[in-house]
């Protein structure tokens, strides 16, 4: 009777006699291995071996081609990812991935809105990452108008997006391992998360798409009592990391699932326009917060962890570095936070605070102009770009010289990025397919828009 | 990003080396430089900034396209290029018309522009030509119009329910 698995004749007890057995019973009367203790068994098992295709067997005869579609609705795709897979067996021969199943024309909807009202639109592409988006739009229209940001504001949109970065990284975190078929991480992961989440509540009101950065500064000065909450946070999250780490760092099936596996050169992924920790993982240091500081990144100590190989490894590694470089720049930030405004006192632009209502007709003026209908931008058009998690995030706003934008487009990473998937993909197994897209760690909101 | 001085080289040499009518315009704004081209000329134009140039541009950061209604002609592609050692960014951009929207396709220069033509193309109509796979990445396949050209409206397709979907164009389906 032949093992369904590995071809092999098995007899009627249940052991086998040839192929893969070797540390199985034989007929030749050697050792029986379930007389040795369970853990001496255990480190003699070599996961490699499964994965050499299986030769000379039945199996290989009768195999074919195979088109299947996985997705958009499955789990494993990180949104609604449809992927047209053709398999060989296990393996991946070709795949084709096919987009466009949450589009609802952000892009469109920002031309019928004012500028000051775009924010909560771009906010929604990348949902992992809103601080990001907000800050790539309103960085274009500041460059637009060429207005000065306070440095307060500066330093308290340092403190939001690398908060932010944390909590997109740890998203990731948990949903990668959980594909993995670790189940327990994205507990720990979205635990903490949590803690992120609570202090954008207290800073905007809003745990997601918090409409906190605006045109010209932020929306109000951080609460009382926000920096001892972060200042908390910074204390414990280093050891969450730790935790992580023992969990996953020394755990075999995890290792067998990263290292090696993947590999995907870095004139590949530059040719492909790839950015991000995906690039940073094969030994590329670059990083927009190091090579074109913004939002006075330049004045932060932090290194930009790079990997090696380019494998999944390497990859997981250079994120969960990140995370600690992040807590480093969060610290300094609060550290050195200056005094001062949170937004440009240019009333062109910012509303007007709100005690001068009752006192200045003028403020009374600006701010009915500015709920009405807005500032306007003399025409023109800028692309600005800034590193989220995921890589460079570009924000392309054409200017008519009315108060709505006549274009704005948002490179967002994912989309270039989903493009090494195929060279990920195919050659691999389908389970390898599985930790390929959640180690790419695409946002399908931020790809379709 | 290059200076007023250093743009003004780029252009220069872009005029010698490609063809003398290739540049169309050379802009800085908001310290951003613009090398605008011709349509027939983009390919050698970015052949030669990627290999030839004396600082070339490697890195396709983005490619996006935009509607210049009410100007003349009015679709726009912008292909935002980088220079990875010294950190420049340099926009090069080609304007066609919407009667005759073709530009020759770059994608053998750079591969990571394949996905974000197809956006262009599936938004605003802009063929490019001799590309290898030019699909609609988010609209459906059998979509008729580009909806990010400025003439076509907000609200232009209606929204379907149970109660109205037999107003849609895909009720036999």
């Amino acid at each position: 009777m032949p093992d369904p698995v590995t071809g092999d004749e098995v007899t009627g007890d249940g052991s086998q006699v040839t192929g893969l057995g070797a540390t199985r019973a034989d007929s030749n009367g050697a050792p029986n291995p379930l007389d040795t203790p369970y853990r001496q068994r255990e480190e003699s098992i070599s996961l490699s071996r499964m994965e050499a295709p299986i030769s000379g067997t039945q199996v290989e005869q009768e195999s074919e081609l195979f088109t299947i579609n996985m997705g958009p609705h499955h789990p494993a795709t990180h949104g609604v990812l449809r992927l047209l897979l053709t398999l060989d067996g296990e393996m991946v021969r070709e795949m084709l991935p096919i987009i466009g199943y949450v589009h609802t024309g952000i892009e469109k909807s920002c031309e019928d809105q004012s500028y000051w009202k775009v924010i909560p639109f771009v906010e929604r592409m990348d949902y992992l990452s809103y601080y990001f988006n907000a800050m790539a739009y309103c960085t274009a229209v500041e460059t637009l108008l060429e207005e000065e940001v306070p440095p307060r504001a500066q330093y308290l949109r340092v403190i939001h997006m690398e908060l932010n970065r944390i909590a997109s990284h740890l998203f990731w975190l948990g949903t990668s391992i959980l594909d993995l078929g670790a189940m327990s991480m994205i507990f720990y992961a979205l635990r903490e998360r949590e803690i992120i989440l609570d202090l954008f509540e207290m800073s905007s009101g809003q745990r997601l798409h918090p409409r906190y950065f605006q045109v010209g500064g932020v929306m109000e000065d951080i609460p009382p009592g926000f920096e001892g909450k972060v200042r908390e946070f910074l204390t414990i999250m280093p050891e969450r990391l730790d935790q992580y780490e023992a969990l996953l760092d020394r755990n075999e099936i995890f290792l067998q699932r990263m290292k090696g596996v993947a590999v995907v050169s870095r004139e590949d992924l530059l040719g492909l326009g790839v950015t991000g920790p995906l690039l940073r993982a094969t030994g590329d240091p670059w990083d927009l917060r190091k090579a074109a500081p913004y939002s006075s990144y330049d004045h932060f100590d932090f290194k930009i962890p790079v990997g090696t190989v380019g494998d999944h490894y390497d990859r997981y590694r250079v994120r969960m570095a990140e995370m600690r470089e992040s807590l480093h720049i969060i610290e300094q930030a609060l550290d050195g936070l200056p005094e001062g405004p949170w937004i440009t006192d240019n009333r062109k632009i910012a509303l007007p605070p709100r005690h001068e209502l009752a006192t200045s007709m003028e403020a009374t003026i600006h701010h009915f102009k500015l709920v009405t209908e807005g500032f306007r931008v003399a025409p023109g058009e800028v692309y600005s770009a800034i590193e989220s998690p995921r890589g460079e995030l570009g924000c392309y706003v054409l200017a008519d010289g009315s108060s709505k934008p006549a274009r704005v487009h948002i490179r967002d990473p994912s989309f270039s990025n989903l493009q090494s998937l195929k060279l990920m993909g195919e050659g691999s197994l389908i389970a390898d397919l599985i930790a390929s897209i959640a180690m790419l760690d695409p946002i399908l909101g931020g790809i379709d828009r | 990003m290059p200076d007023a001085t250093g743009l003004e080289l780029i252009a220069r040499e872009v005029r010698e080396r490609v063809a003398d009518d290739a540049v169309v315009g050379a802009t800085l704004a908001h310290g951003q430089a613009m090398l605008e081209v011709r349509p027939e000329t983009i390919v050698n134009v970015l052949s030669y900034l990627k290999h030839d140039a004396a600082e070339p541009f490697d890195f396709l950061a983005s490619l996006h396209g935009c509607d210049y209604l009410p100007e003349e002609p009015r679709l726009g592609v912008h292909y935002q290029l980088l220079n990875r050692v010294r950190v420049e960014r340099l926009g090069v951009k080609v304007r066609t018309t919407v009667e005759e929207p073709e530009i020759p396709s770059v994608v053998d220069l750079y591969l990571g522009a394949n996905f974000q033509k197809r956006k262009v193309f599936d938004f605003f109509g802009v063929i490019f030509t001799g590309h290898p796979d030019l699909r609609r990445t988010h609209m459906p396949e059998d979509y008729e119009g580009h909806p990010q050209r400025r003439d076509f409206p907000i609200g232009g397709e209606p929204v379907l329910f149970t109660f109205n979907e037999h107003e849609g164009p895909y009720r036999d389906a």
